[in-house]
């Protein structure tokens, strides 16, 4: 009985094996704003197609992927959290940081509005409507750059949500996606990034209640691993992602994606 | 509701039109269970016949352990296996990490001590029967525990069942020492995850009535497998 399984399992191995061992691969670290949006689906293809290299996304949250280009499991970095960004690259784990891309965050909450978050112009004021009408909040809690940014924003709003925590304001400790569905389900106000919202089919009694505030700006920065620190690292085909997607043709796949009919991402202004 | 019934839909149309996408999902998602069991039979089931058979210090002890890792918390092993074949691990030369490899090596970690537990269970009723007859035909030590292990072998099947039952629906480790890389590392759990992430919750449960299809077929064709073992 042993020997059968064995034996299917060989045979599984001859059909889908012989794929993974020789192309060639690097090790993309990325945000779940970013794949959730689809934005890999489409441009990927198009930097394989044209240098052969196939880059394989782990898409998890900002800190996590800083920690993963860290201990050298990534060749690369997609990430949005200026300060991590410049603090990895300040302390040598990563080279070569570029402004790739940008897009904006939104406040997202009940239709009904109990707050009356909508109709305040800025982030901060609607933040300490929520806060004072007690109103539920879901938070990332995962501390990916969507959740450090949201941190920022209530301590700039004077508010501190530790003691507020499991009452009104909710960490659900996971992605965008799984964050989104536990605010649909609890009619619950969150800060999400614009692509993975475009994208997001659950919205149940969600909608946009503000946007446009300059401090939900939400730029990416792409980040190549030191090889120094980490010699094992891709070095080479990781260039060439780096180079591509932020050169002329990346800029315009990443401005041609549609999601539903709208940009999702703007790239970022020409390097000079 | 509405996702629960679109949900059937969309999963009969995947599997009608054999969907590539999804087609490529489940063999992968076969072939790192079903090598993970392969694997944990291979340490699980001698180790389950040692512990029925042998008699030394300690023995209890190993069995309570063995029986507690049958809970071990999937998140847990992916994580220790995460920092074993990390680049900054002991085994990161190795370049294991977000390879269907690593997703085998952290199912059998799971699975090795249900298969042990349960063939324990199984070869100690056994031995209970034999022990005095095959110790009156002088037979003794690895022969005795081939003995009941392969009079045992219905139960065992069972046994390895259960494993592949773990391995298959368990997401938390595979999520992290596989990444869920599209056409590399992205099984059906780490899918059903992906797509409930996104809301797309209809999809999600279609991937989820697959799954369990799936499971159906490889009880299904255990079953006959011990019937026609049992007819021998």
């Amino acid at each position: 009985m042993v020997r059968a399984l064995m034996f299917i399992a060989a045979l599984l191995g001859l059909s889908g094996g012989a794929a993974w061992a020789q192309e060639t691969f690097i090790t993309l670290a990325s945000t779940t704003s970013t794949e959730q949006s689809g934005l890999f689906a489409h441009l990927l293809p198009l930097f394989k197609a044209e240098t052969g290299i196939a880059v394989r996304v782990v898409a998890v949250g900002t800190g996590q992927a800083l920690r993963l280009g860290e201990k050298g499991d990534a060749d690369a970095l997609l990430v949005h959290d200026r300060a991590g960004e410049d603090k990895f690259v300040a302390e040598g784990y990563g080279l070569d940081r570029r402004d790739v891309m940008y897009n904006d965050f939104v406040l997202v909450g009940p239709a009904a509005d109990p707050a009356g978050a909508k109709g305040q112009t800025s982030a901060k004021a609607a933040l300490q409507k929520i806060a004072a009408a007690k109103a539920a909040f879901a938070s990332r809690g995962d501390d990916s750059g969507t959740h450090r940014l949201e941190l920022r924003l209530w301590k700039e709003a004077g508010i501190n949500v530790k003691p507020a925590s499991g009452q009104w304001y909710r960490e659900t400790g996971s992605g965008m996606g799984p964050t989104l569905n536990t605010a649909a389900g609890l009619d619950a106000y969150a800060l999400a990034d614009r692509g993975s919202w475009a994208n997001f089919a659950n919205r149940r009694g969600l909608a946009v209640l503000l946007e446009g505030d300059p401090v939900l700006f939400n730029p990416y920065g792409a980040i190549l691993v030191n090889p120094a620190r980490h010699p094992h690292v891709k070095a080479l085909p990781a260039r060439a992602w780096h180079d591509w997607l932020t050169g002329p043709k990346g800029r315009a796949a990443i401005g041609a994606f549609r999601i539903k009919g709208e940009p999702a991402f703007f790239p970022s202004a020409a390097r000079r | 509701m509405n996702e629960i019934v679109d949900s059937f839909g969309l999963a009969l149309g995947m599997v009608l039109r054999l969907d590539a996408a999804l087609v490529e999902i489940v063999l992968l998602s076969l072939k790192v269970s079903l090598l993970a069991v392969a694997l944990a039979a291979l340490i699980g089931l001698p180790l389950g016949a040692a512990l029925a058979l042998a008699r030394f210090p300690g023995r209890h002890a190993l069995i309570v352990l063995v029986n507690a890792a049958m809970g071990l918390p999937p998140v847990v092993v992916g994580l220790v296996v995460y920092l074993m074949l990390s680049r900054s691990g002991p085994l990161g030369v190795m370049g294991l990490l977000f390879t269907p490899t690593a997703m085998i090596v952290a199912q059998m970690i799971l699975v090795t001590p249900i298969v042990a537990a349960l063939t324990r269970q199984g070869c100690e009723d056994l031995w209970a029967e034999y022990a005095e007859q095959l110790r009156s035909l002088g037979v003794g030590g690895v022969r005795a525990a081939a003995t009941v292990l392969w009079d045992g072998r219905l139960a065992l099947v069972t046994a390895l069942l259960a494993g592949f039952g773990r391995a298959s629906a368990e997401v938390g480790a595979v999520m992290i020492v596989g990444g869920n890389i599209d056409h590399v590392t992205r099984v059906m759990t780490t899918a059903i995850a992906l797509e409930t992430s996104k809301g797309d919750l209809a999809l999600a449960l279609g991937l989820g009535l697959v799954l369990l299809a799936l499971s159906l077929l490889v009880n299904g064709g255990a079953q006959l497998v011990k019937e026609a073992m049992a007819e021998r």
